[in-house]
């Protein structure tokens, strides 16, 4: 105990005045580092008296087909760059910027204005891809514009003539309009993104992150000395593709510049090997902002260049549609004591049907309806099941439905029903309308990939794989969250009306078959043709076969006919017969059993390095060697022959 | 008891340093705002070392133990006014912390708090009669300081209200915190860190992530510690001879949060460490004061101040060099502005109140 005024510890206090003291000498210590140790350091740093953040930027990974064999990559190029650290009126300089850089002053300042958001020490992109002599004058007009600089920029090196341009995509910058979007908010203005194919799928994975370099900076706008600090660029991630590019090149090679698609995929695990949409365009040309005439002639081109018909057309299935109404039909037990007459129609609601085949199919059993197609034989069986039963099949199958696969924008086609027609028509259904589903006709509308995984199920007990083009091993979680690469539902399917569907569906090909003209000597496919009409034969009668009126030629065909590696879908628009569509489809099926014959001694490897070098004229230049442009690029080469034609914009290929 | 005070010990040296380290603060001021916007600065900060200077040998006149019996009731304004601060308050960049007073003059409460919680703190300590403190104690304690702080906080005003931390924490020392005790408050604000932090708001997080990492973010945060840097060591030894960094306004208020670093970039090394050498004489002498205080109120009033006055120096000049996130709390006697000067010459006022009853009992 001890009185009011007793004093507190006095070693406490003098504990007190101690820690004091070591504050003093830490503050002392802090003083005597930076001013005595370092100051010459920061007595430059402030004579220099700026300091300047320059981006150094990302290169965005490759793309690599299944083997690793480099499909997409970059090559080098400048950019032209506004720093905004100097204290300068940007638009003041507008002018001068513009015609040094052959740019429009309005572009120069609707960029200035539309970066205006941004922090400071972001600059303003102004022109990728600069020619020589856009440097040149950058170099030369150092002290005037302090403010303009170039940097280093990787582009994108698409392959040539459309390759594989809608699996791919391409890049360009984002937009206003991407920027409010919540998936996009971390970008900023000037950021080079994924717009469409893998490229936006994938975005995240493949853009990399830019790095920094703060700089000294004189008045002058020179940059002085060595960095301050330096945050290097953390590239893309490179994104493997399940693709196999020889049966890429298989698949463009057989569509050729014929309208429509091709898919081939492994009906195991969903991996597409291959994928091709016709008409194509090429992707070079968005690598840099494309010019408004190219994009108008794009976008308003009456065969959509742009759409990836394998997932964004929806088109009826025609015959290929019998196959899954053969399993609906077998599935409840209807289909494997049904014996039809065909004549060459049939009388359904007081309604002439028409069978392809005008002087009938005569006895028609299961087996011969599905390889000699006959449609009277699945109108019967329509009639017989009922919408509501071929709806539910046709859904368990994914009809109707997204297939999940990790491309952007797929659509859902359409598998109609009672309910369906109710809901979006207001409308009863008809049963007359029932008979024309049973052969693809009708509401039914499906994409290629759609029918292919559905196709792909049935070959396969009833595996309902995720279609998807990326190798799913080495993504990052978050892909693997949202895209289910390996989710596999299971369909029953009755293993013996399978045997019995396959087997029919491998007599297509034989001379009895709708398609014995696609037939491949040693090899086992199976598979349906399909024709649909696009509209009504009274209204094709009257535009006098207009080509655009022509019926859309399909196909689904597998290898081998019973636990099958590859299953190809072949849509040929405008092909009037399935038969030419199962041609396309073959063909990549023969490159697929050619590769697995020969072993991997054809498989070209990836350990060959080459360096390339290009000239080439500016995009929307005519040509007159004015702006021609340059450029190195390191690309691997298979050690045979690299069949991918690698190379930038203009050039002929690799030698 | 008046009879014996005498202006013989009025501690006439602690005032002589004072006033070399707030004329010092003028000549920056002066040379830092010369031809921006803030010219003309010294003169209003000479104003307030005047009015500051009047009001210390007013609150020294004071008798502090008599000042002490009342401190409930200045607790309890200081409190209420903390509170018509968050009701009536004037919102002014994102926060209520000044009241406008009729006649168009703006008031900030949480100053004046500090000098209330200072009185409060050791009246608490001066009545308690056991060497060591109980645990019920100990919580009071922290309850007298804790209350205003919260309330500081909510305004928000995160940089005045750490400046209370000091005032508890020494009172708690000095009060005779057992380390178990203390081992407690340690573990507690261990605790509540990622609580804080979650609370921050997105520009102290800023200020937290630039000091932790200042080339993060180069020219947001970060950017005024960079430059700060470069101001203190491109002072060098004798002080720079063109001053680029606070002429060129690359330092951010050099008037203010940075003054220090204006002065180091002027002064060099011999400069800056002669004016720590001038606060650090000014705590010796007042932590002197205190143990030749009358009482143990005496002792704690002026431990008191020194905690007050070594943590703004330790944060502050913390931060100017590069230990210290951004806070925005002042250098005290140097930084320009009204409240600061006034709230440091009342607190010596009251110093030298302990200091002239030294020999009354």
């Amino acid at each position: 105990m001890f009185g009011r005024d007793e004093k507190p510890s006095q070693i406490r206090l003098t504990a007190v005045q101690y820690i004091i003291l070591g504050i003093f000498l830490l503050l002392a210590y802090g003083l005597w580092k930076l001013q005595v140790s370092q100051s010459e350091y920061y007595s430059a740093a402030a004579e220099q008296n700026r300091i300047r953040n320059v981006p150094i930027l990302a290169p965005r990974g490759k793309i690599v087909d299944r083997n690793g064999r480099p499909i997409v990559e970059n090559y080098r190029s400048m950019t032209a760059l506004l720093l905004r650290d100097s204290a300068r009126d940007l638009n003041a300089d507008a002018d001068l910027i513009a015609s040094g850089l052959h740019m429009d002053v309005k572009e120069v300042k609707e960029r200035i204005r539309r970066f205006g958001y941004t922090p400071q020490y972001q600059p303003i992109y102004l022109k990728e891809d600069i020619t020589p002599d856009e440097e040149a004058f950058i170099e030369a007009h150092k002290t005037e514009l302090p403010e303009l600089d170039t940097i280093m920029a990787y582009r994108r090196l698409y392959p040539l003539k459309g390759f594989m341009a809608h699996l791919i995509g391409y890049v360009g910058e984002v937009s206003e309009g991407m920027l409010n979007q919540p998936r996009f908010e971390l970008y900023n203005p000037g950021d080079i993104v994924g717009q469409s194919g893998v490229e936006l799928e994938y975005n995240q994975l493949l853009m990399g992150k830019n790095g920094s370099r703060q700089e000294l900076v004189n008045s002058h706008g020179q940059v002085v000395g060595k960095p301050l600090d330096e945050k290097p660029a953390e590239p893309g991630k490179s994104l493997k593709l399940s693709i196999d590019v020889d049966l890429q090149i298989a698949a463009e090679e057989a569509i050729g510049d014929k309208n429509g698609a091709l898919v081939a995929m492994d009906p195991h695990t969903g991996e597409i090997l291959a994928m091709v949409s016709r008409p194509t365009f090429d992707p070079n040309d968005f690598a840099v902002r494309i010019t408004r005439g190219d994009w108008n002639k794009l976008i308003t081109d009456p065969d959509k260049p742009l759409l990836n018909k394998a997932i964004q057309a929806q088109l009826a299935p025609g015959s290929t549609f019998k196959i899954l109404m053969a399993v609906a039909g077998w599935q409840e037990g209807i289909a494997q004591t049904l014996n039809v007459h065909c004549n060459g129609g049939a009388d359904f609601y007081g309604r002439r049907f028409g069978c392809w085949v005008k002087s009938g199919h005569g006895e028609v059993d299961l087996t011969k309806a599905i390889y000699q197609s006959c449609d009277v034989f699945f109108y019967t069986l329509a009639n017989k099941l009922g919408i509501d039963r071929i709806s539910k099949y046709a859904t368990m199958f994914g009809l109707g439905q997204k297939t999940g696969i990790d491309l952007p924008q797929e659509v859902t086609g359409v598998m109609p029903s009672e309910e369906w027609k109710l809901r979006n028509f207001r409308q009863k259904w008809f049963a007359g309308e029932t008979i024309s589903v049973g052969i693809g006709q009708g509401a039914v509308a499906v994409t290629p990939v759609q029918l292919l995984r559905a196709i792909s199920a049935i070959s396969t007990d009833g595996r309902m794989v995720v279609p998807h083009v990326a190798d799913p091993t080495g993504l990052p979680a978050n892909y693997l969250e949202v895209n289910h690469y390996t989710d596999v539902k299971s369909v029953p399917v009755n293993t013996d009306g399978w045997n019995l569907i396959t087997d029919a569906m491998s007599r297509v090909l034989l001379p009895e078959g709708t398609a014995p003209s696609a037939h491949i000597a040693g090899v086992d496919i199976a598979g349906k043709t399909g024709s649909a009409q696009v509209v009504s034969l009274a209204t094709r009668a009257k535009h006098q076969n207009n080509a655009d009126l022509a019926q859309n030629g399909w196909f689904v065909g597998f290898t081998p006919r019973r636990n099958p590696d590859i299953i190809v879908c072949a849509l040929f628009q405008g092909g009037e017969h399935g038969k030419l569509a199962a041609r396309l489809a073959t063909q990549v099926i023969k490159a697929y059993v050619d590769k697995q014959r020969r072993q991997p001694t054809n498989v070209a490897t990836n350990d060959g390095k080459a360096e390339i070098g290009a000239l080439w004229t500016a995009p929307g230049t005519d040509g007159d060697g004015k702006k021609l442009q340059g450029g190195r690029f390191e690309v691997n080469l298979p050690k045979s022959q690299a069949p991918l034609a690698l190379a930038a914009p203009g050039l002929g290929g690799v030698h | 008891m008046s009879r014996y005070i005498s202006y013989r010990d009025f501690d006439w040296l602690l005032v002589i340093f004072v006033l070399i380290i707030c004329g010092l603060g003028v000549l920056e001021i002066h040379s830092a705002t010369m031809h921006t916007k803030f010219a003309g600065a010294h003169i209003r900060q000479i104003y307030w070392i005047i009015a500051g200077l009047i009001g210390m040998f007013v609150v020294s006149l004071l008798n502090y133990q008599r000042l002490l019996e009342q401190v409930h009731w200045m607790y309890i304004a200081a409190v209420a006014s903390l509170m018509s601060v968050l009701i009536f308050g004037q919102k002014y960049l994102g926060a209520r912390r000044w009241v406008k007073l009729p006649g168009g003059n703006h008031f900030q409460p949480s100053e004046w708090v500090k000098l209330i919680l200072i009185l409060a703190v050791a009246k608490y300590f001066a009545d308690l009669q056991q060497r060591d403190l109980s645990w019920s104690d100990f919580v009071k304690a922290g309850a007298i300081v804790g209350v205003p702080m919260l309330m500081v906080l909510a305004q928000p005003d995160l940089g005045t209200a750490l400046t209370y931390l000091p005032i508890a924490i020494m009172g708690l020392f000095l009060g005779g915190i057992h380390w178990k005790q203390a081992a407690v408050v340690l573990l507690l604000a261990g605790m509540a860190m990622p609580l804080a932090w979650h609370h921050l708001k997105p520009y102290q997080k800023d200020r937290l992530v630039s000091f932790m990492e200042p080339d993060a973010d180069a020219r947001g945060s970060g950017y005024q510690v960079k430059q700060s840097l470069i101001a203190v060591g491109s002072g060098g030894i004798f002080g720079s001879s063109d001053n680029s960094q606070t002429k060129l306004s690359f330092l951010p208020v050099p008037q203010t949060d940075f003054i220090f670093a204006a002065f180091a970039e002027g002064h060099g090394f011999v400069g800056a460490l002669g004016v720590l050498l001038l606060y650090f004489v000014v705590l010796m002498r007042l932590t002197q004061n205190a143990q030749t205080a009358p009482d143990r109120a005496g002792t704690f009033l002026v431990m008191g101040v020194v905690a007050v006055l070594t943590f703004h120096i330790l944060v502050n000049v913390g931060m100017v060099l590069g230990f210290m996130p951004v806070t925005g709390i002042p250098l005290p006697l140097m930084s320009y502005g009204g409240s600061s000067v006034l709230f440091m010459f009342l607190a010596l006022g009251m110093v030298m109140n302990v200091r002239m009853r030294r020999f009354v009992n």
